[in-house]
């Protein structure tokens, strides 16, 4: 069911105001909705409601990492430890529903009208944590920030775009781009972009205008998170207190939720979702989402140079088999380009490539390789890349086809094998605009275009989808250029990997959201523990 | 006995200095050498020529290394270790929220372990070839035979997570009660003590049990001196050398080596800080964090030798 936010918010603000079913039928028909369909929503939503959320309570979280490196200074969050905090302490101008579409959130309003100069009206009666109000000069230093090179910001390729910031009126920010950018809003919904307060240069004591304040915060140990009782977003949190930490170890993770030191942990081992999920008392959250590991086959240099080749390799993936050994079954199949089902420009129509073996022979003995040994560069850091270069490598070993599969330690992987090498893997979160994820690594000029695939058709179309404001056309332009990819890009992209977060059944309100698990790191202000 | 005690010393501080200084040295070397720096750790996958030379320039590491080296050492010995490349905080704070973690862990293991591996040790001694020596030596074996993140784990899976008698998770908690601490402290100790107390047992049975052979032993019990004084008047005195060796070796390894320990019950001591150093390139952390190992180890053997000569009756009067 297709069913907004905006419209679950709507609903639950009814039926706290005391609306019974029939009210909420003439609400939901008067939205044009079809009877029967409405009908069941109204179901749904009273039901939703028989489990009203409750205030109060405390509860440990852990995240898949902890170092000193942690921060609370947005720019620099690097991982979802980082995110998870962030979240309880900062907002963003917009946040991003589950379809990844821009919805208000500091910004309670936004417009352009030809995709470049772009207008926020902020939210009236906004304060930070300190007191002060939410004014535009906090906007204008926040996103500015990122584009000075001293600030070390890991968003400073997306700054670029931004030529100006300005405060245009009391509660008005005007951001102007050196190009038209449809997607600025979602760019702006990333973690990165979080507003923080003007002139802030010590960021460790978190003053935001998020859901909670910060209590304690020790880098590579923990945080404590308090509610923040003047937070803009009536009725939330519900929790009183949030205390997080980062545990490196797998296992250690699930042993403390299992032992019941924990309420909620963060990247749960595929093979360890079995014995929670047999566990009374323990849930697991699966977030299908737009993460992928992937091969590479360089055009500029090596086998990859030879469009049969790479052909060959991506009629090699197992599919199904690589979803159901080595993800356990959490995974969704991809299909040689990098837009994920659950996305709103996702191209539903491209025929699924198979696992082929007798094609791959064809396109190996056109290609004239056969006989060479063809090294391919896999490493731990790049998620679940060493099984399925072993799985590739025995399927290749049928066809004549002899792959030399080089584990690497993950220690300095990114810096000297990805990008570098001629056969290898990668690994890419997800990205919340298609068009951040196909500029970053199919753009003929990017520096991550890791294939180094150059299509200046591609390009064009890149640029003409950015500029577009007409969802249709978008998506049809956006279709073009998965297919091209599908077709004949450098890349094989064998399935999107899910997350997976152990909860206990007490902490209620987590729903899946495609960009990534712990409900895209933004849980603290949605759930709520059961009363005991 | 004080000339000698005196000269020990003084020929120990010389030592100390020298192999603290060719130990940085070789940290500061091999963490350079180490792929990639404390820039690209930290902008990781998104890293561009541009944002890492910014970032580079801001932490100081575009200066060449043996100048950086200089730098720091200068700092270290006017008792400033310099500010952390990662976080930009100062290295003494960082160490210095933790090493109390470590400290007291390492105190509670020591004033476990030790009395008793030594009291187990000497009565395997006394009883050598009897049912209760053999079931001590074998145990101490199999139990530091097996790796500690096992015992950890299995500890973990039997007291946390099936009987939930103890947390899985240790916190530093101050506003925790005793009973609390005490609780949370179980399980770190009990795996520490398991690796350490083995090398310290046999070590002791073996010192004593040596002693025991020896001519004058004979001429003790000929004189009527009862088991238990000719054991710990007459023939520990003189094994105590190698046992406190023993014992400051074990201690040495409770600061800096307990990073399975640390991470398995989220413990947030001093080796962690250092592992963690290591990965994000810090080496001003990576460099303090050995010299404190180092020294640490180094005074652990110093006093380790000052005990023994104290103890040693044919040392102390000569």
């Amino acid at each position: 069911m297709n069913q907004s936010p905006m419209l679950q918010e709507e609903l639950r603000a009814a039926l706290q105001g005391g609306a019974n079913r029939r009210d909420l039928l003439a609400m939901l028909m008067a939205g044009g909705m079809q009877a029967t369909l409405a009908g069941g929503l109204a179901a749904t939503a009273l039901t939703a409601h028989a489990q009203t959320p409750r205030q109060g309570g405390r509860i440990r979280v852990a995240g898949a990492s902890a170092g000193i490196s942690d921060t609370l200074d947005p720019a620099r969050f690097a991982n979802q430890t980082d995110y998870s905090r962030g979240r309880m302490f900062y907002n963003s101008l917009v946040e991003l529903d589950r379809q990844l579409s821009p919805q208000p959130a500091l910004a309670e309003e936004f417009h352009s009208a030809d995709a470049q100069t772009w207008v926020f009206r902020l939210r009236r009666g906004v304060t930070f944590h300190d007191g002060k109000p939410l004014t535009p000069a906090d906007v204008v230093f926040s996103l500015l920030r990122h584009k000075i090179p001293a600030t070390g910001s890991k968003a400073k390729a997306l700054a670029d775009q931004i030529a100006t910031v300005s405060a245009t009126g009391p509660l008005e920010v005007t951001v102007t781009l050196t190009t038209p950018n449809a997607d600025l809003p979602v760019i702006l919904g990333t973690h990165n972009f979080m507003i923080v307060q003007d002139g802030t240069t010590d960021f460790s004591a978190g003053i935001g205008t998020g859901p909670f304040r910060v209590q304690e915060f020790r880098p590579g140990v923990r945080s404590v998170a308090v509610r923040n009782k003047n937070y803009w977003k009536p009725g939330r949190p519900y929790l009183d207190e949030i205390e997080f930490i980062g545990i490196s170890d797998d296992g250690a993770r699930v042993n403390g939720l299992l032992s019941g030191d924990l309420d909620l942990v963060a990247a749960v081992n595929p093979r360890q979702v079995k014995r929670l999920r047999q566990t009374p008392g323990f849930g697991v959250l699966e977030t299908p989402s737009g993460q992928y590991t992937h091969v590479i086959m360089r055009s500029d240099m090596g086998p990859g140079r030879n469009p049969d080749f790479v052909l060959a390799m991506k009629h090699l993936f197992d599919r199904e088999l690589l979803r159901k050994v080595v993800a356990q079954g959490h995974a969704t199949l991809a299909n040689d380009q990098p837009i994920d089902p659950s996305h709103r420009f996702h191209f539903a129509g491209l025929p699924q490539r198979p696992y082929d073996p007798e094609r791959a022979r064809f396109h190996f003995r056109k290609s004239g390789l056969a006989g060479t040994r063809i090294p391919v560069v896999a490493s731990p850091v790049a998620t679940y890349s060493i099984e399925i270069a072993v799985v590739m490598q025995h399927a290749a070993r049928r066809i004549g086809m002899a792959l030399d599969v080089k584990r690497m330690p993950g220690d300095g992987y990114w810096s000297n094998h990805w990008l570098q090498s001629p056969v290898g893997f990668g690994n890419t979160n997800p990205r919340p605009s298609a068009d951040t994820l196909l500029t970053q690594f199919f753009k003929s000029d990017s520096p991550w275009n890791e294939a180094r695939w150059k299509r200046p058709r591609f390009d064009q179309l890149l640029l003409a989808a950015r500029a577009e404001l007409d969802f249709d056309k978008r998506r049809s332009l956006y279709a073009d250029m998965q297919v091209m990819i599908h077709e004949d890009g450098g890349l094989g992209i064998p399935m999107f990997i899910s997350s997976l977060d152990g909860h206990s059944q007490r902490l209620r309100g987590l729903t899946p959201h495609p960009l990534g698990g712990l409900m895209a790191s933004a849980f603290a202000e949605h759930v709520w523990l059961e009363g005991s | 006995m004080n000339l000698l005690i005196l000269r020990l010393l003084l020929g120990r501080l010389a030592l100390a200095c020298v192999s603290l200084l060719v130990v940085s040295a070789v940290v500061f070397t091999i963490t350079d050498l180490l792929p990639g720096d404390a820039a690209a750790a930290q902008l990781g996958q998104e890293a561009t020529a541009e944002s890492l030379a910014a970032l580079r320039h801001q932490m100081g590491l575009d200066q060449p290394a043996p100048q950086r080296y200089v730098r720091w050492l200068t700092g270290l010995l006017s008792g400033d270790p310099g500010l952390s490349v990662v976080s930009g905080k100062p290295v003494g704070e960082m160490i210095g929220k933790r090493l109390p973690a470590s400290l007291l862990l390492a105190a509670i293991t020591a004033a476990i372990s030790v009395p008793l591996a030594l009291s187990l040790g000497i009565a395997s001694a006394m009883w050598r070839g009897s049912w209760f020596d053999r079931l001590a030596s074998s145990g101490a074996v199999a139990v530091v035979s097996v790796p500690e993140f096992l015992v950890a784990t299995l500890a973990v899976l039997v007291f946390a997570v099936q009987l939930r008698w103890l947390p899985a998770l240790s916190y530093s908690n101050p506003t925790a009660s005793l009973t609390d601490m005490l609780r949370s402290f179980a399980m770190p100790v009990l795996t520490l003590c398991c690796v350490t107390m083995a090398q310290m047992l046999r070590m002791t049975r073996a010192a004593v049990v040596d002693q025991l052979k020896a001519p004058y032993i004979e001429m003790v019990r000929l004189k009527g001196a009862s088991p238990t004084r000719m054991v710990l008047a007459h023939a520990l005195p003189n094994a105590i050398g190698p046992i406190v060796n023993a014992v400051a070796l074990s201690l040495s390894y409770l600061l800096g080596g307990v990073i399975i320990v640390e991470t398995i019950f989220n413990y947030p001591g001093i080796a962690s800080l250092m592992v963690d150093g290591v990965a994000q390139r810090d080496i001003p952390l990576v460099q303090t964090c050995a010299m404190l190992f180092c020294a640490v180890y180094l005074l652990l053997v110093t006093l380790a030798d000052l005990v023994s000569i104290v103890a040693n009756p044919r040392l102390r009067h000569r």
